[in-house]
Order: C-alpha cells, then structure tokens, then sequence
C-alpha cells in the first residue's frame, strides 16, 4: 500500500510539475511578443514623423466634417443570437471532457445515448429558435 | 542549461515562423490574386518578380504618422492591434509541426487551449472598433461581434468531435492517434470547421466586418502606419494559424509517406494548399450579407457539426 501511494505522489508531482513547465514556457511566448509588440511600437515612434493637425485629428467620415457622436446609437439585430449564442457554447465546453473518455472500457452505449440526449436537447432547442423565427431577418 | 537553450531556441523558432510564413502567404496572395484574375501583380520591388514587396510596404507602414483621432478613446485604442495579434503567436506554440515532439510545446489542453486563445483575438477588432469613436468602425465593430457569435460555436462542435475520435484533446495526441480512413470520416467536420475559421479571420466571403465598399475598412478605419500592418499581419498569422489548425486536426498533420523524417513538411504542405483554398475562395466568391453569415451558420454549419459528433460517437462506440 504505502508503496503505491508513493508512486501515485510521485506521478502527480510529475505531473504538476510538466504543467507548470508547459504554462511557463507558453507564458514566456507571451512575454516575448509583448516584447516585439514595445520593440515595434519604440522603433515606430523614432522612425515616423509627427505632425498633427486639427484637421487631421478629425473623425473620418468621408472627407465632410463629423455628424453628431461617434458612439452612435444602433439597432442591435444581433442579440437574440447573443443568447443562442450563450447557450450553445456553454454547452459545447461539457462535451470536451466527455469525448475524452466516451469510448474507454466501460463507458460505451449508455455514455453514447446519454450524448443524443444531450444534442437532442440541443437540435430541439434550435429547431424551436428556428421556428420562432429568430435566425431569418427577412 | 541545456534546457533553458532548448527553450530559448524554441522561442526564437516561434516567433521567426510568426514573422515569416504570414508574410510568404501575403506574398503568394498578391501573386495568385493577379494570376486568377489576369493581371500581373507586384512586379518591382527586389527585381524578381516583386518579392520584396512586402518588405517595402513595411517601410513605408513604419515611417508614416500615428494618426489617433482626437475624439478616440487613446489607450484603447493604441492598445488595440496587439491585442488582435499577439493570440496567434500564443497559439503558434502549441501546433504540432512533426512526430517525436516536434511541437513548439506540448500543451496537454492543447485543443482547448488553442481554441480559447484563439477567441481572444476578436476582443482586439471589438476595442478597434469601439474605440475609434467613429461610426464606420463601430459598425464594423458590432459586426465582428455578431459573427463571432456566427461561427464560435460550429468550430467548437467541430473541434470537440475530433477530440472524440482521438479520446483526448492534446494536438500530438491526436496526431499520434490518427488513421488515413478519418480523413472521410471527420470530413463534414472538417469542411465545417475551415469555414468557420475564414468567418473568424473575417477573410472573404464572410468579410462583412471590413466590407470596404460599405463601411470604409470597419473597424480599422481609423489606423495608419504601424498599427495598421499589426491588424494586417494579425490578419495573415490568422491564416497560418487556421491552415495549420485543419491540416493538424482534420488532415493528419504530418502524417504521409516518409513522415519520420519529413513529417515537418508535409505539415507544412498541407498548411500552404490550405492557405491557396483560402485565397481562391477570396478571388471566386462575392461577400455574403451579415444576416446571410447567421443564417448560413445556425441554420447549416450547426446541424451539419451536430450530425458529424453523432457519426463520431456512433462509430467510435462500435469500433472500440
């Protein structure tokens, strides 16, 4: 017993410690693009003219002067996919750690028919948007 | 010390890739653009055939004046190009490029790593857009947003059913449990998927967020020089990315004859031919309308990634 408990704390400070190796090195990627994104803004400060105008500095809208606030106010067509959207991504993020043991030993049919009932509850859900009318504008 | 050189090579490797290969497919984009619709293209700069035309138009995008509207939202908007572009060097390490752990690095997650990183690019366009303060790049804004909401959920259907088929989301993982026969398999998946990746990139038919001849350039109306190429090479890393991105998950990567020793270049090749499928498709097709997009993918592309998870989990059931 003591044996196999040793071994199962060894492979999980293996484990922990592959981890933070893998994340460090993805956080250093990070850091060496924040680099190159300073190097390039520095190199582009030294390199390029300034001299702005009043004009220049004017929102651009086609060459005449600007029409009221830039933060105008619009129709938001697209919120009801917001909560489609929502709803299915939410969603989506539950099958990855199913489809990653669905079809080890032991798992099989049942596993398999719990998932049609999932992406059945799914389809009914976007065949009820659908017939609502919500996915056509015109 | 020998590991901390490794990782310093590794680094060194990822960003050369980064700066070069969205360059090669922009170069090929001028060339293949002209040839299809028969006109030259660049042809003068660096003498043969114009190669060095991006490198001149980096030129002048370095010497031109940093223009930030007065009625701009300053940090934000300043902050904005990085933000689109740095995701995709991020998501760069994780590609597995050949067998044997020729993989930037190995991230266990690497799937939905790469998915999440990935997503965070939008968030760039959305600050661009919102930031400018002008009514143009607002509403490329919100158009970049509704499409998110368009094409997020058919690539993670999509990507998920691979990660059926593999039984694990690693990218290596999946490479080293890959067969020929899932290339039929997975290919209403992978059709899904690509085409949910040129919405994400915003690349033609779905560019409606930058449509020029409706709204100027979207939400990038506002930018010149230097930040302006960032939101472009964003744009083309995108492409590297994406290519590489289906080649790993839906064509086997670097699996092919000789793959112990030139494994690396046949993920290579398949990246380039889709990166030439995405340029064609720029050239053929006329620009679908913002409702067209929804429609197209809630009505077609989550049905279609719906029924790929059910063939997935059905034959793998039976098969294992």
């Amino acid at each position: 017993m003591p044996e196999s408990t040793v071994a199962a704390a060894r492979a999980e400070s293996y484990f922990a410690e592959s981890y933070f190796h893998t994340y460090s090195v993805v956080g250093l990627v990070a850091v060496v693009g924040v680099l190159f994104v300073a190097v390039a803004f520095a190199a582009g400060h030294l390199l390029r003219p300034v001299a702005p105008t009043r004009e220049k500095m004017l929102t651009y809208e086609c060459g005449v002067d600007p029409v009221g606030e830039g933060w105008a106010q619009t129709q938001i067509r697209y919120y009801v996919y917001a909560f489609l959207y929502v709803i299915f991504a939410v969603d989506a993020i539950y099958l990855f750690p199913w489809a990653t043991v669905f079809a080890a030993p032991g798992f099989g049919g049942t596993t398999l028919v719990e998932m049609f009932v999932f992406i059945g509850f799914l389809a009914v859900g976007l065949l009820y948007a659908w017939k609502k009318g919500v996915l056509e504008w015109t | 010390m020998d590991s901390t050189l490794d990782v310093v090579l590794r680094l060194v490797a990822v960003l050369v890739v980064f700066l070069v290969l969205p360059l090669v497919v922009g170069q090929t984009e001028h060339k293949v653009m002209a040839h299809m619709q028969g006109r030259l293209g660049p042809m003068y700069a660096g003498g043969f055939h114009g190669w060095a035309q991006l490198v001149a138009d980096g030129v002048k995008f370095a010497q031109k004046e940093d223009v930030v509207p007065a009625a701009a939202d300053r940090r934000v908007f300043q902050l904005a190009p990085a933000v689109a572009l740095l995701p995709y060097l991020l998501v760069l390490i994780a590609i597995p490029v050949g067998p044997h752990g020729f993989v930037g690095e190995a991230v266990d997650a690497g799937l939905f790593f790469v998915l999440a990183v990935m997503g965070v690019g939008v968030l760039g366009s959305l600050m661009a857009g919102w930031a400018s303060a002008n009514k143009f790049s607002l509403l490329g804004g919100v158009r970049t947003a509704a499409q998110l909401m368009a094409y997020e959920v058919p690539m993670l259907l999509t990507a998920a059913s691979v990660a059926m088929a593999a039984g694990t989301v690693s990218l290596p993982g999946i490479l080293d449990a890959f067969h020929w026969w899932w290339i039929p398999w997975q290919i209403v998946g992978g059709l899904v998927f690509f085409t949910a990746g040129l919405a994400e990139l915003q690349r033609p038919p779905f560019d409606m967020p930058v449509a020029d001849s409706e709204i100027i350039f979207g939400a990038y109306t506002e930018y010149t020089g230097l930040r302006f190429a960032l939101f472009l090479l964003a744009e083309y890393a995108g492409i590297v990315v994406l290519c590489a991105l289906t080649a790993v998950l839906f064509l086997g990567g670097w699996h092919g004859p000789m793959s112990g020793s030139l494994g690396w270049l046949w993920t290579l090749v398949k990246t380039g031919l889709l990166a030439f499928v995405v340029i064609w498709l720029r050239v053929s097709y006329p620009r679908l309308r913002e409702d067209q997009l929804q429609k197209l993918a809630w009505t077609i592309l989550i049905p279609l990634s719906l029924a790929q998870i059910a063939l997935t989990g059905v034959v793998k059931v039976v098969i294992s």
